[in-house]
């Protein structure tokens, strides 16, 4: 039970030193062909492209052979993480075939704004319900300039902020905390699994009770929903430390924190940055929850005031600046793991080409 | 690597042990040292141990910061909140809200589940209509799904149609997108071999894609799962005058803070049997691609 654990669904146990040039090879055909296939990674869905090259953090064996293949938007690379297709013969064609996704893509979001336009128009849907895009999009326009609506986006961006950091910094002290104990581990891992399915929203009626309108009760929510996002992660981060780096430090003499800092944090930080991207988007969606809900001052408050009051436009130019929102977000979040990670082998053939 | 076993214990063990993201595979041999029974039997009680100590540990600190002393507002004893829990909703409550209420969630999950595995098999293996869609799913994706409740019960009316359409609205996203990835990343031999031996059609489907889909399609459903319960929650606390959510919501108001906690706790034992469900059906229907995985780790 010491060395050959491959039931631990850390990814990838390709033998503790990759011995010899034929086996490194061979692994890393295999690890191409069957794409990133570690169950952590299929299980989470979103996760695949760090896990996957996570695996090889201590080994530096490049996980994606071909960096070559196309790479469309940042929002498909983001959920795929993974070339299509290999080869040279795609290479070259490569920018081509970029601009035609791209502008397809364009055109289908017009194809979307123009359905939106002509359902109310033919009255096919009440326009008082759905008002046509062209009249929410020249409102969403206008609340650009108006005070109130950045008022509004500030509130739901310092929400976010300060319960991301409250979830991230908790989160990520406490997972190297208890990943590096076997003991914390074991002793933890029941309760854990039992509070993560927890939804959050069960939470609001006690975040009402406790703090109204507060920005704690938004923060309750917030906190609560990623932080367990976060910590999964971070666990698994730090089990997935290479046997053979791990080994390598101690007998160079590293002191734990030595090990901490150079074997351990760098080996989680690809998991780190998926929790934390994935926290991100949660967040969110739990902060402008709590507006709408709850009333706390924010985009969300600012819908269900605008749906109470009967003003519908407004309230999809607040719906489509929320859309926005998570966007953007997604897109800061993407570019700062691109940052955080640019050492990262999986960075790293992405970027060369 | 025998070598390096004794320095190497400490990882090796914190593997073995299976951190909580590894429990989908770990059980299957991780307990199986190969000794006596009484040696078994130690395991046995420690594992009892490991899993029991510290929720009992934490109900302790519980019931002594709430027991012990004044009497506490909003937080009952452990023993005033399993009775009322009882109490509340073993009644009619399961009738009028319990029910009701689990099948929105149910047909709101089995709504995105289909819709979103057919849309995405469509999407994902057509390659322009992929690229022309794209843009806008991921949008979607990015709006948060509870502002999508005002919008609905404009359009639909505050009905049951209303939350099922919420649920569906929201959970949909992820099992949509996950399924046109997973056909999108098909293994290329497999597709060019099925299509020398002329398998087209509905046994395409049904042999390649779908099965080479399908463990994305699984993770899909693992967002969509959390997702669609807080939208249940959610839609009934927005409009509804039955359902959990609603039900608790009108606890909070009338101050009943016991009935309150035991909603929220029916609502926390939904999500974990929701879990475990979805785990069991997931070990089941990707047998095949742990099995290939533990082969592949091991080779």
């Amino acid at each position: 039970m010491t060395e050959s654990t491959p039931s631990t669904g850390a990814p990838g146990h390709h033998g503790p030193g990759g011995s010899g040039d034929t086996h490194r090879e061979s692994e890393i055909e295999r690890l191409h062909r069957l794409e990133s296939s570690s169950g952590s990674d299929r299980r989470r869905g979103d996760t695949r492209r760090h896990t996957d090259a996570a695996t090889v953090a201590g080994l530096d064996i490049p996980t994606r052979p071909d960096p070559a293949a196309p790479r469309t938007s940042v929002a498909q690379s983001g959920v795929t993480g993974r070339p299509t297709s290999s080869g040279p013969s795609r290479a070259t064609r490569k920018p081509r075939r970029n601009w035609g996704t791209k502008s397809l893509g364009l055109v289908g979001l017009l194809g979307f704004l123009v359905i939106w336009e002509v359902l109310p128009r033919t009255g096919i849907v009440n326009p008082t319900f759905l008002p046509p895009a062209s009249a929410a999009i020249a409102d969403l326009f206008r609340n650009f300039g108006l005070t109130a609506f950045w008022q509004a986006v500030g509130d739901t961006m310092w929400q976010w902020l300060l319960g991301m950091l409250i979830a991230c910094i908790s989160a990520t002290v406490l997972g190297f905390l208890i990943g590096s104990s076997t003991f914390l581990r074991r002793f933890t891992n029941s309760t854990i699994e039992f509070m993560r399915p927890v939804p959050s929203v069960a939470l609001i009626p006690l975040a009402v009770l406790l703090f109204g309108v507060e920005i704690e009760s938004a923060l309750l929510l917030i906190v609560y929903a990623s932080f367990w996002q976060v910590l999964i992660q971070v666990l698994y981060g730090v089990a997935d430390v290479d046997n053979v780096a791990m080994n390598t430090a101690r007998s160079y003499g590293l002191g734990p924190l030595a090990r901490l800092r150079y074997v351990i944090f760098p080996t989680a930080l690809p998991y780190l940055m998926t929790g934390v991207r994935l926290a991100s988007a949660v967040a969110l969606i739990l902060a402008i929850t709590a507006q709408l809900i709850i009333g706390n001052p924010g985009l969300g408050a600012e819908i269900a005031k605008a749906q109470s009051g009967g003003s519908y436009v407004a309230m999809y130019a607040l719906i489509l600046a929320t859309g926005l929102l998570g966007v953007l977000i997604n897109l800061v979040m993407r570019m700062i793991e691109r940052k955080v990670l640019s050492w990262h082998s999986s960075v790293r053939t992405e970027v060369a080409k | 690597m025998s070598a390096d076993a004794p320095l190497a214990t400490p990882v090796n063990l914190t593997e073995a042990a299976g951190g909580p993201g590894t429990s989908r595979s770990a059980p299957t041999s991780s307990p199986a040292k190969k000794s006596p029974g009484a040696k078994r039997a130690w395991g046995a009680v420690k594992g009892l141990f490991f899993i029991a100590a510290l929720p009992v540990i934490l109900v302790l600190i519980w019931y002594i910061s709430t027991a012990v002393g004044e009497k506490n507002f909003f937080v009952p004893t452990p023993a005033l909140l399993v009775e009322t829990f009882f109490e509340t909703w073993t009644g009619d409550r399961i009738t009028t809200d319990v029910i009701p209420s689990l099948t929105r969630l149910l047909f709101g999950i089995a709504g995105s589940i289909i819709i979103g595995i057919v849309g995405g098999l469509l999407i994902g293996s057509v390659r322009w209509l992929r690229a022309l869609t794209e843009p806008t799913l991921e949008f979607f994706r990015a709006i948060p799904p509870t502002v999508l409740i005002p919008v609905l019960m404009l359009l639909i009316g505050i009905g049951d149609d209303m939350k099922v359409a919420v649920i569906i609205s929201g959970a949909l996203w992820p099992i949509l997108l996950n399924t046109i990835e997973g056909v999108r990343s098909m293994d290329e031999v497999l597709a060019d071999t099925t299509h020398t031996y002329g398998i087209t059609g509905f046994n395409r489907v049904r042999y390649l894609i779908l099965p080479s889909a399908m463990p994305q399609i699984m993770a899909g459903i693992r967002q969509s799962l959390s997702i669609a319960l807080i939208l249940m929650v959610i839609s009934e606390m927005f409009a509804a005058s039955s359902g959990l959510g609603f039900t608790i919501v009108q606890f909070q108001r009338s101050f009943a803070i016991p009935e309150m906690w035991s909603g929220i706790v029916l609502l926390g034992i939904i999500g974990v049997i929701m879990s475990f469900i979805f785990q069991l059906i997931e070990r089941n229907v990707l047998r095949w691609y742990h099995g290939l995985r533990e082969i592949e780790n091991a080779a």
